[in-house]
């Protein structure tokens, strides 16, 4: 089985060692520390091990590191910008989108991946889109509501 | 309702019973004090032994060897102005980290900035019987009011002593004391500072009236959020100790089986250890593949036993349920049987709900590490000190040698009681010589952790054509006696509960058997409702004629006012129903619209009116409230778990649908915030109104009565 020995993580190229059949999310949590990321199912079912690959959003959990290796990966460590929030995580803290905050990273990530395709979604195509992330605590209809405050912001910041 | 409901049992009894008053007085630990926060102003609060002393009549501590029994919280002010707090509640979601913070902010009238919280480490927090039975907000919410209000007096009398004036005319605020006489303030940092001050006390000081909050009552952002959408928050699975491997454990094939042999070789690996321990198995190793790779080749038979299955589950309960006994003496007044024979509306009728589970997205999982004798456990739990005593004993140590800390955990709603990954990693640390970190799969949790449990309801109700109830009978076997009795008024009345021999590991989930009970008894009322003669009477009618209990009534109104409850017809296919109740001193009324779509049952709306005396966290408690309703949605259409034989069938999310995005209706909360009632907890009771409500909507829209739970798990059949 080929070894894979570096992924291009949050804009930096990261040594790592492992099989290339390894779940990206074992590397990225145990290799590099990046735990943002969580384990919650392993069948990419729950969405809370969502990572960005070139801007789409993946389940690091049944993605073979192998297939991840030469794309650009960013974790919820990474989308903050020069030490300001995302607009997103603005926006989930503005809305209290969340209770144990469990599925976050991966409901932040899979919304930034939706407002880059669809600036402007409706609430329906944010259900839709997102329908693939679990918040057992059920905080959705804050979720929905943070993800369309976020996209207004970023429209606005853009003009 | 008797304690001595058996061992499935221990865990779900929660009431205590407040005494007031203190039997003795003893020395404070103050030295102790002193040595570890080297100065400032220590208030301690007492409680009385009865309320401390709850579980099993076992001893608890806390603050190692030297803190007393008796307290039940501490604060700490800093000769810089910090503010630590130190409760044993845990944080698992229901933001009590920012409501607690909120309600000292508010008494000690000090920025929310300057305060933190330490909460559920053993080694440093006083014992806590633990974080259920939504008894944070009335009685931690109060405790650490009574202690920071108590350091507020504290550094008004240091100001008023230093400035030699009366300290009724000083003004503590945002932080300092001033007085206005004379124009000087001082922070509570300076008035600390040099001090060494240590006290403690009871439950007799005066409070701020829920009237008078400035911060609490006041939506509250996540005060620690930041952590969470940067995914820097440690939560258990991420916790990272020097040396640590990783820790698989060996599962049985089914419950009940006995390991007959094992061979290892084949899992020999460098680095790789293999610990047996009677029928326990695991394995260690430097990464989680290389421990999967280990637990694959062990070669290990069972011996299995066999098991009922989901199928036979209601006739298993009922075969298998007792009389009297564990289940208490049952309630009963008046002759049910006279009441019914004369009745002009009858009701016999069985109700079903299935085990589900709780799921968390945080899979249990724990961190263990044994140092010079002592073990230390990062552990999501709900009872860090119950969890103590579990690895005590499973160690055959002294709780003082063993330390357990929670980081605030990915949520828990009853199901994370025990301590099961906390002992599996601490066997396997012990075995390894190395810290070890086990995070249960998805699988696990499905099939080994322990399940809300399942029951059969069985009533019989009566009622004049009037609409009058006259009698009432309720049997609940096997899935709890939490909310059990009628808050309708009936003269004849006979209701029990009967525990059983449950086929599968069961305990406490989010309102314990309130949401089965709620769901029989509502449904039952609708029936009921409908069985009058002359066309049946309108279902909200009929309750409020039956129903005295006046805060019950007004939830009752509130949601059919905010629903539109009478005022129009629904769309075609579409159908309303109501139902509500009372748990805790929480007050619960949900109306629910649902359309029925292609044999599915889609709920389009859901208004529920809540009740819990004061509210302190609006923001926190209407997000509970959507929550619980989202969470109930889960259980009351589609959440079951199938097993066969010992075995769970469906154990992965991809077979065991939870409620998602497109399940979800709009959903309005109508809060009736009581300033002159003490505070209930919320984050159970809110759920129990769902089920029973979208069943009698179901009715409305259909006509077919659903009387299990989950209702639709494969549609609704035609």
């Amino acid at each position: 089985m080929a070894k894979i020995t570096e992924l291009q993580v949050n804009g930096a190229r990261c040594p790592i060692e492992a099989d290339e059949a390894t779940p990206l999310l074992v590397v990225l949590r145990d290799q590099l520390g990046l735990t943002g990321a969580k384990y919650g199912c392993g069948e990419g079912q729950c969405g809370a091990c969502t990572v960005l690959l070139d801007s789409n959003p993946r389940h690091s959990c049944n993605t073979p590191v192998g297939k991840a290796a030469g794309h650009s990966i960013t974790t919820i460590e990474g989308l903050a910008a020069n030490g300001r929030l995302h607009p997103l995580q603005q926006a989930f803290l503005d809305s209290g989108a969340f209770q144990c905050a469990y599925c976050t990273s991966g409901m932040i990530l899979t919304a930034a991946a939706l407002l880059r395709v669809n600036p402007h979604p409706s609430e329906d195509e944010v259900r839709r889109f997102m329908n693939g992330n679990v918040c057992r605590c059920g905080t959705y209809p804050r979720i929905v509501e943070a993800i369309l405050g976020a996209a207004e912001t970023m429209a606005k910041n853009k003009s | 309702m008797s304690a001595n409901l058996g061992p499935q049992f221990e865990i779900e009894f929660e009431r205590y019973e407040l005494s007031a008053g203190l039997p003795y007085h003893f020395e404070l630990g103050r030295r102790e004090f002193l040595k570890v926060f080297g100065g400032g102003v220590a208030v301690v609060l007492i409680v009385p032994r009865a309320e401390a002393a709850q579980e099993s009549g076992r001893r608890q501590r806390g603050f190692e060897e030297s803190m007393p029994a008796e307290i039940g919280a501490w604060l700490h002010l800093s000769e810089n102005g910090a503010v630590t707090v130190f409760t044993g509640k845990a944080e698992v979601g229901q933001n009590i980290r920012t409501s607690l913070t909120q309600a000292v902010a508010e008494e000690l009238r000090a920025p929310l900035g300057s305060i933190q919280l330490v909460m559920a480490d053993t080694e440093k927090t006083p014992f806590d019987m633990g974080t259920f039975g939504s008894r944070t907000t009335p009685q931690m919410n109060l405790q650490l009011r009574r202690v920071a209000s108590a350091c507020r007096d504290l550094v008004i009398a240091l100001a008023a002593k230093g400035w030699n004036v009366d300290a009724k005319g000083l003004v503590a605020e945002d932080g300092e004391v001033r007085d206005p006489a004379s124009g000087k303030a001082l922070s509570y940092g300076e008035l600390a500072r040099g001090q060494a001050l240590a006290k403690a006390v009871v439950a007799e000081d005066p409070l701020l009236p829920a009237s008078a909050w400035t911060v609490a009552g006041k939506p509250l952002p996540k005060v620690n959020g930041e952590d969470f959408v940067t995914g820097r928050h440690i939560y258990t699975p991420d916790v990272k100790r020097p040396g640590m491997v990783y820790g698989k454990v060996l599962r049985p094939p089914s419950y009940g089986a006995t390991l007959e042999s094992l061979e290892t070789s084949a899992a020999a690996a460098p680095n790789v250890i293999v610990a047996r321990d009677g029928d326990f198995v695991g394995v260690t190793a430097p990464s989680e593949p290389q421990a999967e790779q280990a637990l694959a080749k062990l070669e290990a038979k069972w011996k299995t036993v066999p098991g009922p299955s989901s199928r036979e589950l209601f006739q298993y309960l009922k075969a298998n349920a007792e009389t009297g006994g564990r289940g208490g003496e049952p309630f009963e007044t008046g002759s049910v049987e006279e009441a019914l024979k004369s009745a002009e509306a009858r009701l016999e009728q069985t109700y079903t709900v299935a085990y589900i589970q709780h799921a968390p997205l945080e899979p249990r999982a724990a961190v263990a590490e044994w140092s010079g004798g002592k073990l230390t456990v990062w552990t999501g739990t709900q009872r860090p000190f119950g969890v103590r005593l579990e690895l005590a004993e499973a160690f055959r140590i002294p709780e003082d040698r063993v330390r357990v800390i929670v980081p605030d955990t990915g949520a828990a709603y009853g199901g994370k009681h025990t301590g099961d990954a906390a002992i599996e990693a601490a066997r396997l640390a012990k075995a390894a010589g190395q810290p070890v970190k086990l995070v249960w799969t998805r699988e696990e949790e499905f099939t080994w952790a322990y399940f809300r449990p399942a029951g059969v309801i069985e009533v019989r109700g009566g009622a004049r054509a009037d609409g009058t109830l006259t009698a009432w009978e309720f049997h609940n076997y096997n899935s709890g006696p939490s909310a059990i009795r009628t808050p309708y008024e009936v003269p004849n009345q006979r209701t029990e509960f009967h525990p059983a021999r449950s086929p599968l590991r069961q305990g406490s989930y989010r309102a314990l058997a309130a949401t089965a009970n709620h769901f029989a008894r509502e449904s039952s009322m609708d029936e009921l409702a409908h069985a009058l003669p002359h066309g049946g009477m309108d279902p909200l009618e009929f309750r409020l004629k039956n129903l005295k209990d006046e805060r019950l009534r007004a939830v009752f109104q509130a949601a059919a006012e905010k629903f539109g409850w009478g005022k129009s017809q629904p769309a075609g296919g579409h159908g309303l129903g109501i139902a509500g109740g009372v748990e805790k001193n929480g007050y619960v009324a949900t109306a629910a619209e649902v359309a029925i779509e292609d044999n599915n049952v889609r709920v389009v709306r859901v208004v529920t009116a809540f009740d819990c005396g004061a509210v302190i966290n609006p923001d926190g408690l209407k997000n509970q409230i959507m929550g619980a309703n989202i969470m109930g949605l889960g259980g009351a259409l589609f959440e079951a778990i199938e097993f066969e034989n010992g075995r769970v069938l469906n154990n992965r999310f991809s077979k065991y649908r939870v409620p998602r995005f497109r399940d979800v209706p709009a959903i309005e909360v109508v809060l009736l915030d009581r300033k002159d009632i003490p505070s209930a907890g919320a984050g159970e009771t809110p759920i129990v109104g769902l089920a029973p409500a979208v069943g009698n909507a179901v009715f409305h829209a259909s006509g077919t009565r659903l009387r299990s739970l989950p209702m639709v798990p494969n549609g609704l059949k035609a």
